[in-house]
């Protein structure tokens, strides 16, 4: 339990030695996650683009997808975001034990989300032959969802350095900021995948 | 108390308890080779970014001459249809990304921070990371020079199918694309610290509206640069992937769609250029105030305009595709926002001239560069408002008319700008003072050089010579033109020479000055020149616009006000400063066996090999490795600073007085 002078006496929302009262790593984040936005909509465009003009012959996504499991991976990755702002509210009141729960319950997620990823990955290549090289198709999805899952493997690597670092002592309220850019991109990276998720699979059923 | 604890909530900023941090190493050389190697201060950032850019202008300028050289007469045999590919390609990837991007990096870094009052950049360690990736991405674009693959071909923007593996193949497109993608990297992480720096790091009392412009136009070019660069590394992602592993993004037969490269490229593309003119038009509109005596004309409409030409610039990229068939409505669309564009470049110009106009004119060099600059920008304003007309587009595109319109935008508008910036922030850096005899000659062989270069290309362009092909026949009416191209070529080339020989001997033996050199109107001038690592003794209020200006017309106010401030920073534990870090140098190292891994090193052999694991793998896993454990260390080491106190002369005290970067040592 960190000091109670600290707890409650630190505000987590405003820091007055930058102009405009937002923490200069928190304005860094945010700053990225536009670049990141213009990164990934890009690569989305280039499916949409595609997904236009299929050439004959080649595999239909209605028939590769499963609609089932991408919505419980979808899930999935929805609850880790709502872990991740519970272990940014836990170490925000000093409470490291919480925060440790959380921080582990989202990376437990992130997993799942990674090994449901790995699965169909597998099943398209090997029942469906859909392959990143074959196709039209296969070259967009496999590009795209790799790029994001990309982005989620380098999350949980992250989340797990910091619960790591956590054990050391060295991880206090006073660095909640930290946590809260992880967060932040932690959720970045949950609605880039609802906007994948809309635009690859929704999109192929409507 | 609880005052104390409000304002340590955040690292690094007041805390009174050292924050527990595992480090391994605290570099603290001043001087030497480490120094260089683990600096984190801007001022020396930007100077590194300086003297790279200028190393690469030469490299750049040489390709030129080679390329002149090859046309100065029809049928010439001084280069190889190959190496002639080989030397426009690298002349406008040297020339974009490796020399005016960073010079404008060089005054981004130096001198943003001084106008806005601040000790550095939000992130230092980050800034010196994008410097080393800059580096890198510099050397594995001209590795090809050095090996059998030759340098990159594909032209600077690389269109596909030509760029696919089918009809390119080898390592010099590979080393291309890497060497783009660590440009964009080191470029992306130095926007979102400038970003961060100008919105949270000003002065007291510094408002948006009281910025100098050359600090807006800096805010604008990094938010162009971290939206406009995904969409290159995507399309560079899919080049590859296509190149490496054989997807489709760019395979007709599978179904893939070259034109998309084009989208994507110029999506970038067009910004890019708003990226490579803004910071410039950022460096007149402090040069001309100056030497006009005149604070700028219409402030608030040039800021406007800067911005509204950032944001314009994303929706007219596809004025580089006219004659590619996008159709009427595609077509009529792209044109009309293109002649939009000119409105508030327009109204740039017109404030221009309105600050000289009634002004006290001081003819300097830089004052000479910055009028070269309004009246041959104008000119290549002109040209691009001729391109912006789609049915003479037709006949343009493609022709020596573009590369004429470009370099007269490029060289007269960004170019000129810069070099009056150089001349301009000289005595600022080194706290010497340039020659105005060598300087103005300089000038006067550069503005002769490049319009004998540049301006018989219209009429070339115009009578049907087409860019990019290596030689001409001698009976198409192009011979004279090439002359005189060529020769003015070489005037150019004599005039960059004088140019640089000037600054070099200014370096070392130029006239001294302490401050002000110029009597100017900005908050980078309150400082000694050169400047202290600390910048200011005293940060700052800012109470008006131009607000040197107002220091030295309210200076007994100013004295008490910094009394005061100084007792209060004394007070708060004195001046912070930031660690120096080898960890930013080691993860562009990384990046840099990382990157020649992908683009180089050759898969492994399967006659020798077997299995997955082979050379290219391996190089470059290490260099991710590298790359991992240099971030991981970074992070550990934690970004708190130190704290110093001055002297009554401004020297640090307990430091020795000979660390410095430059020959102006005080």
């Amino acid at each position: 339990m960190s000091s109670n002078a600290a707890a409650g006496t630190i505000d987590h929302h405003f820091d007055p030695t930058t102009t405009t009262g937002i923490p200069n790593k928190k304005l860094l984040m945010w700053a990225f996650l536009a670049s990141d936005c213009m990164f990934f909509g890009c690569l989305i465009s280039t499916h949409l683009i595609y997904r236009l003009h299929p050439p004959p012959g080649t595999p239909q996504a209605r028939q590769v997808f499963s609609i089932e499991l991408t919505s419980f991976s979808t899930f999935i990755l929805l609850m880790s975001s709502l872990m991740m702002a519970l272990a940014v509210n836990a170490i925000q009141k000093g409470n490291l034990k919480n925060m440790r729960w959380s921080l582990l319950t989202t990376i437990f997620f992130g997993c799942i989300f990674l090994g449901c990823q790995v699965y169909e990955f597998r099943n398209f290549v090997y029942e469906s032959h859909l392959t990143i090289t074959n196709s039209i198709l296969g070259t967009t999805f496999f590009t795209l969802t790799g790029t994001h899952g990309l982005h989620v493997l380098i999350g949980v690597i992250w989340l797990s350095g910091m619960l790591l670092y956590s054990f050391t002592g060295r991880l206090t309220e006073k660095q909640a900021i930290d946590v809260e850019s992880m967060g932040l991109y932690w959720h970045f990276v949950d609605i880039v995948w609802i906007v994948i998720f809309t635009a690859v699979y929704l999109l192929e059923y409507i | 108390m609880a005052d104390a604890l409000v304002k340590s909530g955040f690292i690094g900023a007041e805390g009174h308890e050292a924050p527990k941090t595992f480090v391994l190493w605290r570099p603290s050389a001043k001087t030497g080779l480490m120094s260089w190697l683990t600096t984190v201060d801007h001022k020396r950032i930007g100077f590194l970014y300086g003297i790279s850019a200028l190393f690469f202008f030469l490299v750049g300028g040489l390709e030129a001459l080679f390329i002149r050289l090859q046309l100065i007469v029809p049928n010439n045999h001084f280069l190889t249809a190959q190496q002639y590919n080989e030397m426009f390609t690298m002349h406008a990837t040297t020339m974009i990304f490796l020399s005016v991007m960073p010079l404008s990096a060089a005054f981004f870094n130096f001198i943003m921070p001084l106008q806005i009052g601040a000790r550095d950049v939000a992130f230092p360690r980050l800034n010196a990371f994008s410097f080393w990736v800059f580096l890198a991405g510099a050397i594995i674009l001209n590795l090809g020079w050095f090996t059998s693959d030759g340098a990159p071909n594909g032209g600077w923007f690389g269109y596909t199918p030509l760029t696919t593996r089918l009809f390119s193949p080898g390592h010099a497109i590979d080393m291309w694309v890497m060497g783009l993608q660590l440009l964009g990297l080191a470029s992306i992480a130095a926007s979102l610290n400038f970003i961060v720096t100008i919105i949270n790091l000003r002065a007291p009392g510094m408002t948006m509206m009281r910025l100098p412009v050359f600090t807006w136009m800096t805010l604008v070019t990094a938010f162009l640069l971290v939206l406009a660069f995904p969409a290159i590394t995507i399309a560079l992602v899919e080049l590859m992937m296509d190149r490496l592993f054989g997807t489709n993004f760019f395979e007709v037969s599978n179904g893939g769609m070259p034109i998309l490269w084009q989208h994507l490229f110029w999506i970038f593309g067009h910004p890019e250029v708003y990226i490579l003119i803004l910071p410039a038009m950022g460096i007149i509109s402090e040069v001309l105030p100056t030497f006009s005596r005149k604070p700028l004309f219409g402030y608030p409409i040039v800021v406007f305009s800067g911005a509204c030409i950032g944001f314009l610039g994303f929706g007219v990229w596809s004025h580089h595709m006219f004659t590619s068939g996008l159709g009427t409505v595609g077509t009529a669309a792209f044109s009309l926002m293109t002649m939009a564009i000119a409105v508030p470049t327009g109204v740039k110009i017109f404030n221009w001239i309105g600050t000289l106009w009634g002004g006290h004119l001081s003819m300097r060099t830089p004052m000479m560069f910055a009028l070269g600059f309004l009246w041959m920008f104008m000119l290549g304003g002109f040209s691009g408002i001729m391109h912006a007309a789609a049915p003479a587009d037709m006949q343009q595109h493609g022709s020596y008319f573009v590369v004429a319109h470009f370099h007269y935008v490029l060289i007269g508008g960004s170019l000129f700008a810069l070099l009056a910036g150089i001349h301009y922030w000289f005595p600022l850096m080194f706290g010497r003072k340039v020659s105005e005899f060598w300087g103005k000659l300089s000038f006067w062989f550069v503005f002769v050089g490049f319009n004998a270069t540049f301006f018989p290309m219209h009429f070339l362009g115009l009578e049907g010579m087409p860019r990019r092909t290596f030689t001409y026949d001698g009976n198409m009416g192009w011979n004279l033109g090439n002359l005189i191209s060529t020769v003015g070529a070489f005037i150019l080339a004599i005039g960059v020479g004088i140019y640089l020989a000037t600054c070099l001997y200014a370096f070392y033996k130029g006239e001294r000055t302490l401050k002000d050199a110029w009597d100017a109107r900005t908050l980078e001038w309150s400082i000694p020149s050169p400047p202290p690592e600390y910048n200011f003794r005293v940060l700052p209020t800012v109470h008006a616009r131009d607000d040197w200006w107002y220091e030295k017309h309210h200076m007994k106010e100013i004295a008490e006000e910094e009394a005061e401030h100084a007792k209060s920073e004394e007070a708060h534990g004195g001046i912070h400063m930031p660690y120096q870090s080898i960890y930013p140098f080691l993860a562009a190292v990384g990046i840099l066996i990382g990157a020649i891994g992908t683009a180089i090193v050759d898969p492994a052999d399967p006659a020798v090999y077997t299995g997955f694991w082979g050379p290219k793998i391996a190089v470059t896993i290490l260099g991710g490795t590298i790359m991992f454990v240099a971030i991981v260390l970074w992070s550990l080491e934690g970004c708190e600073g130190y704290h110093i106190h001055l002297n009554a002369d401004g020297s640090i005290k307990g430091e020795d007085p000979h660390g410095g970067y430059g020959a102006g040592k005080h």
